[in-house]
């Protein structure tokens, strides 16, 4: 089973579950469907094989890497209901933490994780504990100008003190290689396994630990979870820290192919939002189909209209979606 | 005798689950239809189908004979079928009397006249005292009151009421009835109404139907429905204790 | 339901409640708002002959904001349409008077009907989408963040509209009001701005009298009882959409004939969505005068900041030369505000003025 954190409405025994499974069966052919069509007007386009090759492998790798910088966004969402615009600032506080971590220790950029990580997630405790454990009882745009706050004030506090001078991280070996006739940097690649690698971990904790059970319980009911004795609040607050160390766990592996600015993050932001909406707000496993769609659209539209902006097309298909499917193309796991 | 409103055949799903199965109901001219029927046992849903909430699954629903099956809420309210909610829904930002202005503006008043219409509604629901309070802070008892308010100032031609009289204690259902029964018998009102207190279902209805899981499982008069074994079973053992 | 009663409040009897609030009703506080705004514009005509010329220009930021959360409020404010993109609504009415001034030769007045014209129609077409299928909540709030985003993208992939180059107004000799062009520093453009500000109030306090407007108004706070009280609920947010855009767009017209120039992040960039939102919410929604209190608090902040950074105090030397502490105190603000303050500073005011 998808470890979403949306509670499906549970309609009935297994009956009711059938239709909802060929539907979704349904959404996934159509959805190749359209992208095999799609991919043969870029083919036709493009008129050679190594340019759309190449596109479609910078497709599935770029889109790895946005489901990396949505996993924290998407679960957020899926506990707190809160849409985080702060996402994409934590993304960039944890890429210049790393550019710190490296610059003054002189560590393989990898190991910044070991720093960054936790420290981002008691940064993100701390927020949800202070500032938005307050109004989480309010209505749902108080919470979005809190993040909204927030967002401005890590940007400008990267800015103030490193300045805008763009910054950079230098990854020990990061050549590039060949993958089908395709040349791809292998700090990419690292990038799009580390997305494997994180929606895998999250899944554990949510599905195999006690605390990823109370996590579901207060996505699913929190009046229910509060009546069985779980503290809502410092649930909200543990889901905020996971939250923040799946972006700090971006940030660092993104560092190193990024031009590191305080806004580097919040460009990510946008795609990431499409990407949590396609694949199902609160749906992990979801963030990562929903990436590579994203990723694929972006690299296959800038072949079919190379003069538009690649994220027009992703943005175009986001509205769609939002007004025919707004519960997300992959939808909310059962 | 025609019915001045008449839903047949009316069924509601929800992802599956059948909320409503072939409902019949009709009310004439001048007359009041109760509804009674344990908790879930579709009445609401009966009522958000005919008012337009949202659209039955299947089934007729004709007012004067039209057919309005599906027609937005707003349109049905201009065709003089107004309801209340049983889970108050007041404009809380506003007091009582601007409520009520709202909705004497909706019918087409317009300013001083409006005001004045809604100033005589409140009053005669019993709500002077609190005109002038802000609707969102009204204690539960007087927000079923101003739901009722509103509704009258739409002057509607058929009344639904839903559980206008829970929350109230005896002392106050009396003057609510009054109010009720004299629509009918001075202003020829036809209403449908909701209630679990079986004595103001004895007073006021000219007609009964008894709904269960989704379902008429009885209808006539008062006295035949209440009676009925079938009713006494399914749903007075359990309520019996609230009459 | 439970069928507990409350015993303090007999039908007849007046049930203990002795001191009836004196709130005031509707149109009374409407009245008493043309008052104000007439005193308003007369104080605030006379800033010119007040503030030195280099204070005049955080006076026509302060108009801008103000102009801005005016409009935002209409639709979020009054018609709980929580929009998260409002900079599509500025940004067009600021492309449009660019481009009709630069491309099409147009008096700035003409490009800014293009502009409240172009605005309302997006407006009024997205919102019908959004609300048609009934986008609620973090939905709602994505579709206009993300329209305002996909027309930033438009912009910056057109070449009609010069990519991200963005439009220069060409600078002409002397003063003009049909060109909407003065010398540098003329108070004219303050005047011109109070100006539309002044309209734009106008039109926020006629909307909120109207029966339209009331409406509206009471569709926000329940909008099934709203429609079961013969209210077209989406028409009337459609009106509500399309004062907001046109209102937003205003904005856009005087920012580009007061900077004389615009490009795509200005135009449709996230801060100017959030600029019309602080200010409205920082003064207070909902409420007439909320956003001229909120513009009068924002605007000038990042000037106030760069003052401050000139001759900064002993211990504070090192910002000196460093950007974004202005942002920092505007996100400060902003969640202070929110947080412990959730109507607003002139909300919180008036609401505490009522209760005493």
């Amino acid at each position: 089973m998808a470890t979403s954190l949306q509670n499906a409405p549970e309609t009935t025994g297994s009956a009711a579950r059938r239709p909802t499974l060929s539907e979704r069966q349904k959404v996934a052919i159509v959805t190749v469907s359209v992208l095999a069509v799609v991919t043969a007007v870029a083919a036709l386009r493009a008129g050679s094989s190594t340019v759309l090759v190449q596109a479609l492998v910078t497709g599935v790798l770029t889109g790895g890497i946005y489901s990396l910088v949505a996993m924290g966004l998407t679960l957020i969402y899926g506990v707190l209901h809160i849409i985080n615009f702060a996402n994409g600032a934590l993304v960039a506080l944890a890429m210049y933490l790393t550019f710190v971590t490296v610059d003054t220790m002189g560590v393989h950029p990898y190991t910044a994780l070991l720093v960054v990580v936790p420290a981002m997630g008691v940064l993100g405790a701390l927020l949800q504990t202070s500032l938005l454990n307050p109004v989480m009882r309010a209505p749902i745009q108080i919470q979005l100008l809190v993040t909204i706050g927030l967002a401005l004030a890590i940007e400008n506090v990267l800015l103030l003190v490193f300045g805008p001078t763009p910054r950079s991280v230098q990854l020990p070996g990061n050549v590039g290689v060949s993958i089908l006739g395709a040349t791809v940097e292998l700090s990419r690649i690292y990038a799009f396994v580390g997305a494997l690698v994180l929606v895998a971990i999250l899944s554990l904790v949510l599905q195999r630990t006690a605390i990823g059970t109370s996590i579901r319980a207060v996505a699913a009911n929190p009046e229910g979870a509060r009546l069985v004795g779980i503290n809502t609040k410092s649930i909200y607050s543990v889901t905020f820290a996971l939250g923040a160390m799946a972006a700090g766990a971006a940030g660092v592996l993104v560092a190193p192919f990024t031009t590191i600015e305080p806004t580097s993050g919040a460009i990510f932001n946008l795609t990431a939002f499409v990407v949590v909406v396609l694949g199902g707000m609160g749906n992990i496993p979801g963030a990562l189909v929903g990436g590579l769609v994203v990723g694929l659209t972006e690299q296959l539209a800038g072949l079919i209209l190379p003069d538009e902006s690649p994220l027009l097309a992703v943005f175009v298909v986001f509205l769609i979606v939002l007004f025919i499917r707004p519960k997300g193309v992959f939808g909310r796991a059962s | 005798m025609t019915a001045v409103l008449e839903a047949t055949g009316i069924s509601k799903s929800f992802r599956g689950l059948q909320a409503l199965r072939g409902v019949d109901i009709s009310v004439e001219e001048g007359q009041i239809l109760g509804v009674i029927g344990a908790n879930g046992a579709g009445k609401t849903t009966l009522f958000n189908c005919i008012t337009g909430n949202f659209p039955p699954t299947s089934g007729t629903v004709r007012l004067d004979g039209a057919d309005v099956t599906g027609q937005p809420a707003h349109k049905l309210a201009h065709r003089g079928m107004v309801r209340t909610f049983q889970l108050m829904r007041p404009f809380h930002t506003m007091t009582v009397l601007e409520n009520v202005e709202i909705a004497a503006m909706s019918r087409g008043a317009r300013g001083g006249t409006a005001r004045r219409e809604a100033g005589e509604t409140v009053e005669r629901t019993g709500l002077g005292e609190w005109a002038d309070q802000l609707s969102g802070s009204l204690p539960a008892a007087m927000q079923k009151r101003l739901e009722l308010a509103r509704a009258l100032a739409m002057r509607p031609r058929v009344l639904l009421l839903d559980e206008v009289l829970a929350g109230l204690v005896p002392a106050e259902r009396a003057p609510v009835l009054d109010l009720l029964e004299n629509l009918r018998d001075t202003e020829g009102m036809t209403m449908v109404f909701i209630e679990h207190i079986m004595a103001a279902v004895r007073r006021l209805s000219d007609h009964v139907v008894m709904m269960d899981s989704g379902a008429v499982l009885a209808t006539g008069s008062a006295d035949e429905v209440l009676t009925d074994p079938q009713v006494v079973e399914a749903y007075l053992g359990k309520e019996a204790s609230d009459a | 339901m439970t069928t507990t009663a409350t015993p303090r409040t007999s039908t007849s009897a007046g049930g203990g409640l002795t001191g009836r609030l004196t709130t005031d009703t509707g149109s009374q506080r409407s009245r008493g708002d043309y008052v104000v705004l007439a005193v308003f514009v007369a104080v605030a005509a006379a800033v010119p002959f007040v503030l030195s010329a280099s204070d005049m220009a955080i006076a026509n930021r302060v108009l801008i904001f103000a102009i801005m959360g005016v409009g935002w409020n209409i639709m979020a404010g009054f018609g709980g349409m929580f929009s998260f993109g409002h900079a599509a609504y500025f940004g067009i009415g600021a492309y449009a008077t660019a481009y009709g001034v630069v491309v099409l030769g147009l008096s700035p007045w003409l490009g800014m009907l293009l502009g409240i014209a172009i605005s309302v129609a997006a407006g009024v077409g997205i919102s019908y989408l959004a609300l048609r299928y009934k986008l609620t909540g973090a939905y709602y709030t994505m579709s206009t963040f993300a329209f305002a985003e996909a027309l930033r993208l438009f912009v910056i992939g057109n070449d009609a509209l010069n990519r991200t180059v963005g439009f220069t107004i060409p600078v002409q000799q002397g003063s003009s009001l049909v060109d909407f062009q003065f010398p540098a520093g003329s108070p004219w453009y303050y005047w011109i701005g109070l100006g539309l500000l002044g309209m734009c109030l106008l039109a926020s306090i006629l909307f909120v009298r109207s029966r339209p407007g009331r409406f509206t108004i009471a569709a926000r706070d329940d909008d099934v009882a709203a429609a079961a009280l013969g209210i077209d609920v989406l028409r009337h947010k459609l009106f509500a959409v399309a004062v907001s855009a046109a209102i937003t767009a205003v904005a856009g017209t005087y920012y580009v004939q007061y900077y004389m120039f615009v490009d795509p992040e200005i135009a449709f960039g996230a801060a100017a969505s959030n600029d019309a939102i602080i200010t409205a919410v920082v003064g207070g929604t909902g409420t007439i005068w909320g956003p001229i209190v909120g513009a009068i608090i924002m605007a000038p902040l990042s000037d106030v900041v760069t003052g401050f950074l000139r001759t900064p105090p002993p211990g504070f030397e090192w910002l000196a030369g460093h950007g974004g502490l202005d942002i920092i105190l505007y996100a400060v603000i902003l969640v202070a505000v929110v947080i412990l303050l959730p109507k607003g500073v002139y909300g919180t005011l008036v609401s505490r003025r009522r209760k005493s």
